[in-house]
């Protein structure tokens, strides 16, 4: 157990410390990770509500409202500055997922799904719809803005958002998976579980349900919001309902239900997305569609329990080799 | 005779047809183990979804310690100190035995910090102690889902203690287990409701565990009480032996 404990916490310290240094190798990385740490925190909480057995089809919803708050912000000041378009949109996230929240945790699996995505689709129209605020299909460009009083280069406001954006990734990534060991969020898995008997402990499941909703709505909405100041640019197509099902497409891909696979499904998906794009321009979703069949046949763990089961195998492998060993002499001399 | 624990005055529910509850008035005494039995589909269960607002009754009123709880959830009633143990357990299927009191426990705490692990809780040891009394000790990792029906059992009588209610409701605590283990799930439960001194009230259709573990029985029969006593006298009543225990 220790054992298993250790080699994970290895392996996420090898992948930060790979993913920081990427950049410095290779400098076309930095926006592409940049872009996939955000879409990760935005599937982290996919993760969330699919520990209480619920799928959003909704959450490029978060997403987009967070994007399109930061643009506000930024045209409203002039720019801005980083952290008040940054605070803007996980502001407006979390109040959208509170007020959406209060409805949809009344409805359980198919139902909640669909309100989610009725929902997004609702905010898609909007932002569509209403082209004289939002700038219609065109969407909004997002200014560079300053950080911290510094106006910056592009290439050092993207190395900014790129060590930023990691940052945030490794501070959340350990404060969900001490959330979800709370009891607050083992009460998730008990929504899945048994409501009646939640409930009869004198506990609501549509309270525990909430506070996972307005997280992962604001998880999603700092995604959102960190991704199109990186990219500059907001627009509706970020809360159609296709990236809506991305979200849960990397959540599969990644391993459904684990804070490390949200990040590695994010990283693998973008990886194969942009060299599929590039060497299959006109079947790349197919390359994709192809990969998630390959996961879900042959690994249902997702990437997360692909790895678990590899290093799972060395280190009862490597612990036991002595044991083994001392076994098999022993049989030998019998 | 102090204010009983729980009081119902005039419940009254039916369901289409059926009339499950027609004017019951029964009231718990703080200390007692009292046994309700009746023909089947007579409303016993019924009962304990009324007491605990899972269902409400069309007319009629349910106090538990002076305060009226008629129209309170489940929830809330749980809080207020009235636990319940299930005729299916009802566990979470994806933990563990320990983790399933530790939850509990952490309701009852109300431990919300989002960075205090379900595993350390301080009342570990406390539910660990529970697990012990009830005889399931060496069950604590494992997953619940893997226990047969009479452990299942212990661990959903363990979760309502997990809570220190001041009453508990059980619904046919030894129904679906073999009949050796009966008597010994039984054993623990009177051992525990002394301990932890919890008033009980549990549904039975075993006449024998009746016998050796009320303290007192109410029989319902056609949506009424129509009669409460001792085990001894009310069991050996004419009547009741020809409607309920069929002899």
């Amino acid at each position: 157990m220790a054992g298993r404990l250790n080699a994970q916490a290895l392996l996420a310290v090898a992948a930060v410390v790979l993913i920081a240094a990427a950049p410095l190798m290779a400098q076309w990385v930095k926006v592409l990770l940049t872009i996939a740490l955000a879409k990760g925190l935005a599937v982290l909480g996919i993760m969330i509500l699919l520990r209480a057995g619920q799928v959003s089809f909704g959450h490029a919803m978060f997403y987009a409202a967070s994007a399109y708050a930061g643009a506000f912000v930024g045209r409203w000041t002039g720019g801005g500055e980083l952290f008040v378009l940054i605070g803007a949109g996980l502001a407006v996230s979390l109040a959208l997922g509170l007020a959406i929240g209060v409805f949809v945790v009344r409805y359980r699996y198919i139902f909640f799904a669909m309100l989610n995505l009725a929902f997004s689709m609702v905010l898609f129209s909007i932002l569509e719809k209403f082209f004289h605020v939002t700038g219609g299909s065109d969407g909004m460009r997002i200014a560079r803005p300053t950080v911290l009083g510094m106006e910056l280069e592009r290439a050092p406001f993207e190395y900014v958002m790129f060590y930023l954006t990691l940052g945030l990734v490794v501070g959340l990534a350990w404060g969900v998976r001490r959330y979800l060991a709370s009891p607050l969020g083992q009460a998730l898995a008990a929504v899945k579980s048994n409501e009646t008997r939640l409930e009869y402990l004198g506990m609501s499941a549509r309270h525990a349900l909430l506070v996972g909703y307005v997280l992962s709505a604001g998880l999603a909405g700092l995604g959102g919001v960190l991704a199109s100041i990186t990219q500059g640019l907001a627009t509706p197509e970020i809360a159609y309902w296709v990236r809506s099902g991305e979200f849960v497409f990397i959540a599969i891909l990644g391993g459904a239900g684990t804070v490390a696979g949200a990040f590695a499904g994010a990283v693998v998906y973008e990886g194969v997305r942009s060299y599929a794009a590039a060497y299959f321009a006109d079947i790349w979703q197919m390359v994709l569609g192809a990969v998630l069949l390959a996961i879900i046949l042959f690994a249902p763990g997702g990437l997360v329990g692909l790895a678990e089961r590899l290093t799972g195998r060395r280190l009862r492998g490597g612990s036991a080799d002595p044991a083994v060993a001392a076994d098999q002499a022993r049989v030998g001399e019998r | 005779m102090s204010q009983p624990l729980l009081e119902t005055r005039d419940l009254q529910i039916q369901f289409g047809g059926v009339v499950a509850a027609s004017g019951v008035n029964l009231d718990v005494i703080e200390g007692e183990t009292l046994a309700i039995i009746g023909p089947n589909g007579a409303g016993k269960t019924t009962f304990l979804n009324l007491c605990t607002g899972y269902i409400k009754p069309s007319a009629g009123r349910v106090t538990f310690r002076g305060a009226d709880i008629t129209a309170r959830s489940p929830r809330a009633i749980t809080r207020l100190g009235i636990a319940r143990a299930f005729q299916i357990p009802q566990l979470f299927a994806e933990h563990t035995v320990l983790e399933n009191l530790l939850l509990a426990a952490a309701v009852r705490d109300r431990v919300w910090n989002p960075f205090r692990r379900l595993a350390t809780l301080p009342a570990r040891g406390e539910m660990l102690a529970l697990l012990d009394l009830v005889g399931a000790g060496d069950l604590a990792d494992q997953p619940v889902e893997v226990l047969p029906e009479g452990r299942r059992k212990l661990v959903d009588i363990a979760i309502a203690l997990a809570l220190k209610p001041r009453l508990l409701l059980l619904d046919e605590p030894t129904s679906g287990v073999a009949s050796a283990e009966k008597f010994q799930i039984m054993d623990i439960l009177a051992n525990a409701l002394a301990r932890e001194r919890v008033t009980a009230v549990f549904v039975e259709h075993d006449m024998e565990v009746v016998r050796r573990y009320a303290s007192r029985v109410a029989v319902w029969n056609t949506g009424k009480i129509t009669h409460s006593g001792p085990p001894d006298e009310v069991l050996s009543d004419p009547d009741v032996r020809r409607d309920v225990i069929g002899l």
